[in-house]
């Protein structure tokens, strides 16, 4: 299976294992607006480790997360973006504002946990 | 030296594919970090161009060998009705004034030569190539030659 | 026969017979150093103990190195093509300089390779001056190329291997230091030009995972002057460094490169600049969290 998405306390993980087709990604996009609703995560960690590549389309729909996420009022974390990633990523110039990146799973549940004390949640 | 690799861009898998063989050709060529990934990232969006905007192509992958340097070149290609507008193509999305969203200035940027080229009764043919100094010297010769 | 070297115009008038027949020429040169290989082999390994070159390597590898020289030579001779002997020569220098041997070494035997077969036409032919010419004008450029050939490859070789240990030392010092747990500091100081800039942003990323850093610290006190690509180079890093989990502060700038950045109208977009290193590092404590709360009561990057 390509994405494992489990369910860490109030937060939604979603662990990629490989890399993904485009179909995959869009699949990832409407289960986890779904999951998000239906199981009334406060946060969800999308882990993108696995990923040697995040083209434009990827970044697209990561973007397209955090929005469709916020919608139903929580918040996203990218985490595990690699080096040499984050170098081409940012070397393309995408457009990463909404995207709140954090180094590792761990690190990206921490900052759930900042960004959603008190229900105080934060619109981005 | 190894030849070039063909990668047949029909479907969606086919990018997974050509970013794979396009990384390990890079790494086998010896370019260092963090080139390979710049090399697929690039190419992943000129594949996708394919799939997405004509459905049929291949994707050619060539090492590149000259005295004072080494190199790969992608060339990809399709039968499709063209680019009408390659300037438009060319420009930024988010400059405002809208570029075609084909992540080609992205791929540019990724990339160290570009050309592209596209006719209705052609198809379209993109050439990106990425280069590597030998050494030291010639990178720096380079350098002070681009900046004369 | 002559007794005047030709002039230009004897020579070339004559070219249209000379190339065929310097062809037959070198074709007899060619078998004729053949023939004669083993003694002028030995004549040639003898004169390279006089010079005292090659100290490094033993008697055994000096006959073996000097046997693929000899062959190869003979053959670019025949052949007029230097690629094979390119390749043996960048070989041969792969393996002779961890040796220690050195450019005038490689040069010096080359030469007396060249005289050794020289002397021996001169010997052979000596008898008949306008064959022995012909055959010089057939055996000289040729012969010259060779050395040059040779050594051009070896110094290329050399430079690379050079470079290569360069980059390794590159690599071995890691700027970016560890200031407290998560915090990292990058000093940077001298010549900021493109690669090294490049090389750092790599060395950083590095450096944030591997300490789990979520602040860093770019200190450009010792920078005298950046670029309009070094400063973009310096933006690249701080997004990439954020993708990574880490927020940047910017101290150190001189007025001078603040207004460079200005007048290159850089994009310093969410980057935290401060201007002295000491104001900089207080404001990296607070954000990561060892100075209590971020008075702005915003803790994230």
């Amino acid at each position: 299976m390509s994405v494992a998405i489990l369910r860490q306390g109030d937060y939604l993980v979603a662990s990629i294992q490989s890399d993904l087709t485009d179909s995959e990604v869009v699949a990832l996009r409407y289960e986890l607006a779904e999951l998000v609703g239906r199981q009334r995560a406060r946060g969800i960690v999308i882990d993108v480790t696995a990923l040697d590549v995040i083209d434009s389309f990827v970044a697209r729909s990561l973007r397209a997360i955090v929005l469709t996420v916020a919608l139903r009022g929580a918040v996203t974390v990218v985490a595990g973006i690699q080096p040499d990633v984050a170098i081409a990523m940012v070397q393309f110039r995408l457009n990463l504002e909404p995207l709140r990146a954090a180094l590792d799973l761990d690190a990206a549940i921490a900052l759930l946990d900042r960004l959603t004390r008190g229900d105080a949640v934060d619109g981005g | 030296m190894e030849d070039e690799i063909r990668i047949p861009i029909e479907a969606d898998e086919d990018l997974v594919t050509a970013r794979a063989e396009a990384r390990a050709m890079a790494e086998r060529l010896g370019f260092p970090r963090p080139d390979p990934t710049l090399i697929a990232t690039a190419i992943s969006e000129v594949a996708r161009n394919i799939v997405v905007h004509v459905g049929k192509g291949e994707i050619v992958l060539r090492p590149l060998q000259e005295a004072d340097r080494y190199g790969l070149v992608v060339i990809a290609r399709d039968r499709g009705p063209g680019i009408r507008n390659v300037e438009a193509a060319l420009r930024d999305a988010y400059s405002g004034r809208g570029g075609l969203g084909l992540g080609l200035p992205g791929a540019r940027r990724l990339m160290d030569d570009f050309e592209i080229e596209s006719a209705a009764d052609t198809g379209t043919t993109v050439t990106m190539r990425k280069w590597r100094f030998r050494d030291e010297l010639a990178r720096l010769r380079e350098e002070r030659r681009r900046l004369a | 026969m002559t007794d005047h070297p030709k002039t230009e115009e004897e020579r070339m008038d004559e070219e249209p017979d000379r190339s065929e027949e310097a062809g037959s020429l070198l074709q007899e040169l060619v078998a004729y150093l053949r023939d004669n290989r083993t003694e002028l082999r030995e004549e040639w390994a003898r004169r390279i103990s006089e010079a005292e070159l090659l100290d490094v390597m033993s008697d055994e590898e000096i006959f073996s190195e000097a046997t693929a020289v000899y062959d190869n030579y003979v053959d670019a001779l025949e052949t007029g093509s230097i690629e094979t002997l390119q390749t043996y020569a960048r070989e041969l220098s792969e393996r002779i300089i961890p040796r220690g041997v050195e450019t005038h070494e490689v040069l010096g035997i080359v030469l007396l390779l060249r005289d050794v077969l020289a002397r021996s036409l001169f010997a052979k032919y000596q008898n008949d001056a306008e064959l022995l010419n012909r055959i010089l004008d057939s055996y000289e450029p040729a012969a010259n190329r060779i050395a040059v050939t040779v050594g051009v490859s070896f110094v290329e070789e050399r430079e690379r291997v050079i470079h290569e240990q360069q980059e390794t030392l590159r690599e071995l010092s890691t700027p970016v230091l560890q200031l407290r747990d998560r915090l990292l500091i990058l000093p940077i100081i001298g010549i900021l030009d493109s690669a090294r800039a490049r090389q750092l942003t790599e060395q950083l990323l590095g450096a944030i995972r591997d300490n789990r850093a979520t602040v860093v610290v770019i200190d450009i006190t010792g920078v005298a002057t950046i670029d309009r690509t070094v400063a973009n180079h310096l933006v690249q890093t701080v997004e990439a460094s954020r993708l990574m989990g880490a927020s940047t502060i910017l101290t150190g700038l001189s007025s001078e490169i603040a207004q460079t950045l200005v007048d290159l109208d850089v994009d310093l977009g969410m980057m935290k600049t401060v201007g002295d290193l000491q104001g900089g590092l207080e404001e990296a404590e607070r954000l990561a969290g060892y100075r209590g709360p971020d008075p702005a009561g915003d803790v994230e990057s």
